[in-house]
């Protein structure tokens, strides 16, 4: 069974200790931002820069657990500790696995934000 | 510019993400605080040298500067080293908390930070503050013409004040035969780690530490300075002190080395507070029966094979979320009279 795209607990928790209207503030910023995130995941992969891939898959992993997107915060995890090279041995498959998670996840926060 | 309610400080949050950015200020405002953000570690230094902050957390994974990096310069430099720094980070592994624990920051949050755990944590770090910088205005005191003549005309005689409050001594089980299985630089390693870990759990609680020796420390609450609560507070740094052992533990034996274990002995009681030692060379410590006590409660741990053992005392000064139970009457050495004994914890 897969799990959830959005952990409804965690997103529920954020809610109600931060406000909701404030939750919806932090989607916005989270969807606003990530594009650039996954952009310069890319960029830092085609220069090779092992310290900005790292520090970047990091930066997804975080906001992943924030809202509960638990999928996208293990692909990012997985490549904040194995780096580059399994990436580049999979022909940039994990990245583009990471997209497709991104993608549920951005149509998922925008559904329980408006809800 | 808003109002400045009472009681409220200014923070500092440094990360590099937005995201974590807005939700850290939020947190903070929440708290009745106020937040300014930068989004990486030279900003922050920046900014920390040109107005003053109550307190600052900080990523450690960041861009021009890391979180490593601002502790460190943070430590070197005379104006800010005592700005304290709470580490909120999703850094895998427990040698980056040991590091920045070392590196001087007060404590290390997880994210995503829990916002209760959060809560605690500012308003323990903001208390402490409160406590040193009074501190610093004692021993500037101390330090003017009059008290030096005082003090060479009177002798050492700040000793002697009598004050309620609540002891603990703490020393590593087996620690001859564990210092005699290895090399003594992991001794003095393994020690190092040890203090720094306990020194943080009993300052965050408001206590300070009077004297170590080999792997055994004494600590005292609610001296120099009145602590309410004494009693609660040391009881509330010995369970911390346990659980950090335990993760202590569980990493040196995923290392192939042996674990540690702990006991320790609180009372609570009058006693003697004062420096003692002799003019060049003194300590902050306390002395009288209730000392006695802790100290040999600490001993009987080994007897009674519990980790914290506390008299009747600290027991009647604990809030209700924490159980005691009742070990009865032990003849304890030294003491004419029985005392009470109460286990906290496993």
């Amino acid at each position: 069974m897969t799990p959830p795209t959005i952990d409804q607990a965690t997103f529920d928790e954020l809610k109600e200790t931060a406000g909701a209207a404030f939750a919806v503030e932090l989607v916005d910023t989270f969807l606003s931002e990530a594009p650039t995130m996954l952009a310069e995941l890319r960029r830092a992969y085609a220069a090779g820069d092992a310290e900005a891939f790292r520090r970047t898959a990091h930066s997804l992993k975080s906001n992943g657990n924030t809202f509960g997107a638990l999928s996208l915060a293990q692909l990012a995890k997985t490549l904040e500790l194995s780096g580059m090279e399994p990436v580049r041995a999979a022909a940039g498959a994990p990245l583009a696995a990471l997209d497709a998670e991104y993608a549920r996840v951005a149509q998922a926060l925008k559904e329980l934000s408006r809800g | 510019m808003a109002e400045v309610i009472a009681g409220s400080a200014l923070l500092l949050v440094a990360d590099d993400n937005k995201v974590n950015r807005l939700l850290l200020a939020r947190s903070i405002e929440l708290m009745g605080h106020r937040a300014a953000t930068v989004a990486d570690g030279r900003a922050a230094l920046d900014l920390l040298r040109t107005t003053p902050h109550d307190l600052v957390l900080l990523d450690i994974t960041m861009p021009e500067m890391n979180g490593f990096e601002v502790l460190e310069a943070l430590r070197k430099d005379l104006a800010l080293r005592d700005v304290p720094v709470i580490v909120t980070s999703s850094l895998e592994g427990l040698e980056n908390v040991v590091r920045c624990i070392e590196l001087g920051a007060e404590d290390y949050l997880t994210k995503p930070v829990n916002p209760v755990l959060l809560k605690a944590r500012v308003g323990a770090s903001l208390e402490k503050k409160r406590l040193r910088d009074q501190q610093k205005e004692l021993v500037r005191r101390f330090a003017t013409p009059e008290v030096a003549q005082d003090l060479a005309s009177a002798g050492f005689a700040l000793g002697g004040k009598r004050v309620d409050g609540t002891v603990m001594f703490a020393d590593i089980r087996g620690f001859t035969s564990l210092a005699e299985s290895q090399p003594p630089e992991e001794t003095i390693e393994l020690l190092n780690t040890y203090y720094t870990l306990m020194f943080d759990a009993i300052g965050g609680h408001g206590g300070i530490v009077s004297q170590i020796a080999g792997d055994g420390l004494m600590a005292i609450f609610g001296a120099p300075l009145p602590l309410p609560g004494h009693a609660d507070a040391a009881v509330r740094t010995a369970i911390d002190m346990i659980e950090m052992i335990e993760l202590f533990g569980a990493e040196q034996a995923a290392g192939g080395k042996p674990p540690i274990r702990i006991g320790i002995g609180i009372a609570t009681g009058p006693m003697v507070a004062g420096y003692t030692g002799t003019r060049e060379r003194a300590v902050y410590t306390c002395i009288g029966d209730t000392v006695n006590v802790a100290a040999r409660l600490e001993q009987h741990t080994k007897v009674a094979g519990r980790a914290i053992l506390i008299d009747g005392a600290t027991r009647e000064g604990l809030r209700a979320d924490i159980a005691a139970d009742a070990l009865g009457a032990v003849e304890i050495r030294g003491k004419s009279k029985l005392v009470d004994v109460y286990a906290v914890g496993a």
